[in-house]
């Protein structure tokens, strides 16, 4: 049964047996327009909650994505190199950006669940 | 912003209305983009036509007897040889000949010319016009007009079915057709287009039946400055500032040969040294290979890793499917065509150096 947890700078985050798999949400790609690149992370990063791990490029502007917990990066959504406006079409789902073994799943308590992240974005 | 209070375009309801996400620029709450997107906003203006409210920028009418002696003191432009309704891309130039803004002049009588300005300029720019107005019998009015831009291929046919006839109006040439109306052919997107400026009723009239026909649509400030990079046309502040001289900037084709050596403007002589000196750094076309655009303020260096200029402006361009950017290199690098490397967040983008504009300007020149 897998747990989705929503974070203030609208990322997304679905985890099932410790593996975390994180996006942006629809308000967020909504906000940035038509994404032209992602900048994806190796597989084997490992990253420190807080730390940027993907840089989502729109026609305009450059934008930071952060890891939301301590973990390694296991895959990035290599889909998104040949079609980054996946983000925009599927956010919640074929545009995801990269799954992270958690360092511990603990970080999240805290964060959102959807009904308060639908009540954070008004 | 420094504290000043953010300025509301008079159409603003009317962009709230399509939905526009607004953001700052040049101190005016301006649509960035409107549901579609950039992209589409972007495409659509290349195919069809695009509407954009350029009301942020400044309308200066210039009249009298001395209209055309100021003007050929502001600018390296000779007014009083331009023919009725014909416009004329120049600039204002300070003592050391950097650009103070870009402009289009336009002649609309015997004594009377209109300045259109950049919106982040307008203030240095009346104050440029008045200090230097004082020696010369001439009329600086500064108008408040709703300012429309439709550019594209269908711009004209579109005008023409909502009763705005342009009759004889080839590119780069404008004229008052109407009580307190300006219309140019003209525009900053390398399409075929018109610029009208009018009061504020009118252009609710007209925006009603331009809108109705679904060729036209809103398009935002983002999608603006898509079309102009691709188009290579230079945004003052970014690509060209007043620290930058129009020989550096590659803008000397605006500057008929007579004057280069003989103007009588401000800042001739500052300019007829940046002339026989030669640029140190070029204004280029770049094109980074891949799909990652490079943005504005990033350094350039060479393939031995030294020094090679700067991006002024950079993004994707939706026509061109690849990312674009401009900037200024040196200039012998810009010469030879060299590759250079662009530094993204501590990876190389190899980036070469790309004939400007991106996509081909399609002006109807009549």
């Amino acid at each position: 049964m897998a747990t989705t947890y929503f974070t203030e700078d609208h990322e997304w985050i679905r985890v099932e047996s410790g593996v975390a798999t994180v996006g942006i949400t629809d308000y967020a790609q909504e906000q940035l327009g038509d994404l032209v690149f992602v900048e994806l992370p190796e597989a084997g990063r490992s990253l420190k909650k807080g730390d940027v791990a993907v840089v989502v490029e729109s026609v305009k502007a450059a934008s930071d994505v952060y890891a939301p917990a301590d973990g390694e990066i296991t895959e990035a959504n290599a889909a998104l190199s040949g079609d980054p406006a996946l983000v925009n079409s599927a956010a919640t789902g074929d545009g995801w950006l990269w799954k992270m073994k958690l360092a511990d799943e603990g970080q999240l308590t805290g964060l959102m669940d959807e009904a308060g992240y639908k009540a954070h974005i008004g | 912003m420094t504290g000043e209070a953010t300025k509301t375009l008079p159409l603003d309801d009317l962009h709230k209305q399509a939905g526009a996400r607004f953001g700052g620029f040049a101190g005016w709450s301006m649509p960035l983009t409107y549901p579609a997107g950039v992209m589409k906003e972007h495409l659509h203006t290349r195919e069809h036509a695009g509407l954009f409210d350029i009301s942020h920028m400044k309308l200066f009418a210039v009249s009298g007897p001395q209209a055309a002696a100021l003007l050929a003191r502001t600018c390296p432009l000779d007014a009083a040889a331009l023919k009725p309704s014909q416009s004329k891309y120049t600039f204002f130039l300070n003592e050391a000949a950097g650009i103070i803004d870009d402009l289009i002049v336009t002649r609309l009588g015997p004594e009377r010319f209109m300045v259109v300005a950049n919106a982040g300029n307008a203030e240095a720019d009346e104050a440029n016009l008045r200090t230097l107005g004082k020696d010369f019998d001439a009329v600086i009015e500064p108008l408040d007009r709703v300012f429309l831009a439709i550019q594209g291929p269908e711009a004209e046919d579109v005008l023409s079915k909502a009763g705005v006839d342009t009759g004889a109006l080839t590119f780069m040439h404008g004229v008052e057709p109407r009580p307190g109306w300006f219309m140019s052919r003209s525009g900053y997107t390398g399409e075929d287009g018109f610029e009208i400026a009018l009061p504020e009723g009118d252009a609710r009239d007209l925006l009603a039946k331009l809108l109705s026909d679904e060729r036209a649509m809103w398009i935002g400030l983002a999608a603006r400055d898509s079309l102009r990079l691709e188009a290579g046309l230079c945004l003052h502040g970014q690509d060209i500032t007043p620290e930058i001289d129009p020989v550096a900037a590659g803008l000397m084709w605006a500057i008929p040969k007579d004057l280069r050596s003989a103007g009588g403007f401000v800042g001739a002589e500052a300019l007829r040294n940046a002339i026989s000196k030669g640029a140190d750094e070029k204004r280029v076309g770049l094109k980074p290979e891949g799909r990652q655009p490079v943005r504005a303020g990033t350094e350039l260096t060479d393939e031995a890793g030294k020094p090679a200029g700067r991006v002024t402006s950079g993004g994707f361009g939706p026509s061109a499917a690849h990312p674009v950017a401009m900037g200024y290199v040196t200039a012998a690098l810009a010469a030879s065509g060299a590759k250079l490397f662009a530094d993204v967040r501590g990876t190389k983008i190899p980036v070469g150096i790309h004939p400007l504009p991106f996509t081909p300007h399609r002006y109807r020149k009549g």
